[in-house]
């Protein structure tokens, strides 16, 4: 075909607009220019990005902070890149561009017996999002991060070349770019092994849990489960603190035939006097209740177990327009205990309504320079974005850094170079990489500047 | 046995999710257009998300001479997929949208315009014809535009190839009609793709697949016309009755 007939139509469509992104927590709007590509050439054509501007990729919009922001920057939003390239069944392999989702997978491969090996708590998480994350689901302590489970990916280098990257090809830059928060290159493909699973549905047992100990201890027992998690009441104080639900799940071997509920939307922001502490406090208190005092049994879709949230689309809404905060840290074992005690008391003393807390044994170090995964326990909550929330924050940043712990950049808003400094040791690793890969500095985010990488 | 979808502009994220949909309620689909690397990706999702064939075909709107050549090679892939009993169906949904001022500044990119919503549509479109007629059914599903509905300052060049292609398939509708085809001109309002990602933000905006879904259910039943999302229906009557001294002072 001779070129003059190849139309302007492929170049007009990768265009730049001006616009501004929130992180999923909506504490901050960020201006920046965004380009959507929809095709591999147009992933490429984004490597441009206009006026020097440095770029980062956004992928489903779930990390709660500035991981994916780039404010007066360039943001490429990859969700229309989602076709699947490739699968066998044989083996589990997973061919797929980083704009699938995990909701994508749950459609396409449980019916066929396959599901993500790690799932982080929503699925409308991309694949490149749960690549730059290294994120974690329930499972943590037997499978690992989610890097664990890539085989490789196709990297689209700041230079413009596309390298597949391996483990073994090239353990540093797989390495940087697991958990590396998009900062050395934009993912263009991924290959990850699914997970085998007898039928649709998972055997859920819940028990009430009255403290802390409790749960450390029921956490001890309940060790060869295959999916575990804690919910806790954050705004237990005293006897109670750390009471909550412990729920462990385990593939079921019969599966459930009933069509999945559609998910109800969250329709407003939320006026932000509705959570305060008393209704935030007879939530938690029915969710506690909800679970009979003998424990309870009970077959659900992997849907309802890994994603709850994503029964109301849009809950980020419910925390009003001033939006939220999440911190989330590991701490190791032993001294960690004392940290998140500390950490409870702290959230619970300081008057910030935060719904259910979700506690999480977490087992071997993630492969990526940047991985949060450690072992220890991880402790999540939200805090509503209001005056004093900040220096909230500051009081768990510095109880997670003196117990050895560190915390999440998925989620992360808020912490600070030299608490980061502290909590990554490879960060240096991770920069000499970036030193190599991208010595311009073409790839920033918000993130990035505000941790001084 | 299965119907096929040939899809022209497969690239375009409206015929994405067009042959998705299609590929849900198991067609074969002929993905046609000039990003090979792209239809590849393409291709193989679709077989995989929904186990039907689909194979990646050259296609140039703009190369005229091309296209008898093409449509021969699609009945036989048709051929392949339907053992002899499928029907070809048509999803037409190339086209390009430069601004306004571009195409009054430079006769290239007017031309160029031309040439590719209208001229290559009625091209492929007249080499399809005897290929409908002979297998005396199908569907036709080609994407015009509110745009063709009235002449606007800030892109009637674009809606007056929009208008053409829905005169021109009006015709084709009856000539085809004796035989059993079924020809459906969608005008559509914008939708959440890249030709509209960089524009100002537009009214009743849909989604790839929630038009997609919309147009698979129109095409279901029956030939014509059909705004979609069906809120331009109202929306563009009242446009298209302004009186002219009126609809020129707006500015829309």
């Amino acid at each position: 075909m001779p070129d003059t007939l190849a139309a302007p139509a492929a170049t007009r469509t990768t265009g730049w607009k001006q616009t501004a992104l929130q992180g999923w927590g909506r504490s901050s709007l960020s201006p920046c220019l965004a380009a959507r590509p929809e095709r591999l050439r147009e992933l490429r054509a984004a490597l441009d990005a206009p006026e020097g501007r440095t770029l980062i990729a956004h992928g489903g919009g779930r990390s709660y902070g500035d991981a994916a922001l780039n404010t007066d920057g360039a943001v490429v939003v990859t969700g229309r890149l989602d076709r699947i390239l490739g699968f066998d069944p044989a083996t589990g392999e997973l061919v797929a561009e980083p704009g699938v989702t995990f909701a994508d997978l749950l459609d396409v491969f449980l019916p066929r017996g396959f599901v993500a090996p790690v799932s982080p708590g929503t699925s409308h998480v991309t694949l490149g999002g749960a690549l730059a994350n290294d994120v974690h689901g329930k499972n943590h302590h037997h499978v690992g991060s989610f890097g664990d489970h890539v085989l490789w990916f196709d990297l689209l280098l700041p230079d413009g070349r596309m390298q597949r990257v391996s483990p073994e090809s090239d353990p540093g830059l797989f390495q940087a770019t697991v958990g590396g928060i998009g900062l050395t290159g934009l993912i263009a493909a991924i290959g990850l092994r699914l997970m085998r699973v007898p039928s649709n549905a998972l055997a859920v047992s819940r028990r009430r849990v009255r403290d802390l100990d409790e749960f450390l201890a029921g956490f001890e027992s309940a060790a060869g489960a295959t999916w575990s998690v804690g919910w806790i009441d954050a705004l237990a104080g005293g006897a109670s603190l750390g009471r909550g639900v412990l729920e462990t799940a385990e593939p079921s071997e019969s599966g459930l035939d009933a069509a999945p509920p559609r998910a109800k939307r969250f329709p407003i922001d939320a006026p932000g006097w509705l959570l305060n502490g008393l209704s935030v406090r007879a939530f938690n208190e029915l969710y506690w209740r909800r679970v009979p005092a003998g424990g309870q049994q009970v077959t659900v879709p992997y849907r309802q177990f890994l994603y709850p949230l994503d029964a109301i689309e849009g809950w980020n809404r419910m925390y009003g327009k001033q939006g939220f905060r999440q911190f989330q840290c590991v701490v190791p074992p032993g001294p960690g205990v004392a940290a998140l005690r500390r950490l409870l008391e702290t959230v619970a003393g300081s008057g910030n309504a935060s719904f259910l807390a979700v506690l999480k044994v977490m087992g071997p170090d993630g492969q990526g320079m940047l991985s949060f995964g450690m072992p220890g326990y991880s402790l999540a909550l939200d805090i509503p974005a209001r005056p004093g929330s900040e220096a909230v924050f500051a009081q768990l940043e510095r109880i997670t850094r003196d117990a050895g712990g560190r915390i999440y950049l998925a989620k992360d808003s808020l912490l600070s170079a030299e608490g980061f400094a502290a909590m990554y040791p490879r960060a240096g690793e991770f920069r000499a990489v970036r030193e190599q890969v991208d010595p311009n500095r073409r790839l920033s985010s918000d993130m990035a500047r505000r941790l001084g990488l | 046995m299965s119907d096929t979808w040939l899809i022209l502009g497969a690239s375009s994220a409206v015929a994405r999710a067009f042959a998705r949909e299609a590929a849900s309620h198991g067609a074969a689909l002929l993905l046609a257009g000039r990003d090979m690397e792209d239809l590849e990706h393409q291709a193989a999702d679709l077989a995989i998300r929904h186990g039907v064939s689909a194979q990646p075909m050259r296609f140039e709107a703009r190369d005229l001479a091309s296209h008898a050549g093409f449509i021969a090679e699609c009945r036989q892939e048709a051929e392949k997929n339907g053992a002899g009993r499928g029907l070809l169906n048509v999803f037409l949904a190339f086209g390009v949208m430069p601004e306004q001022a571009e195409a009054d500044a430079d006769p290239a990119v007017a031309a160029g315009m031309v040439e590719a919503n209208f001229t290559g549509a009625a091209s492929v479109l007249g080499a399809l014809g005897p290929v409908l007629e002979a297998q005396r059914g199908g569907t036709v599903v080609a994407l015009g535009s509110v745009a063709g509905d009235r002449g606007r300052k800030r892109n009637f060049l674009y809606g007056a190839t929009k208008a053409a292609l829905l005169v021109y398939l009006q015709g084709y509708a009856a000539r085809l009609s004796g035989a059993g085809v079924r020809v459906l001109c969608i005008k559509a309002g914008p939708v959440d793709t890249g030709m509209t990602w960089a524009l100002p933000k537009l009214p009743f905006m849909a989604s790839p697949r929630q038009f997609a879904a919309a147009a698979w259910r129109r095409a279901g039943t029956g030939g014509g016309s059909a705004y979609l999302p069906v809120v331009w229906w109202p929306v563009m009557t009242i446009i298209r009755l302004l009186p002219t001294p009126v609809f020129n002072k707006l500015n829309i």
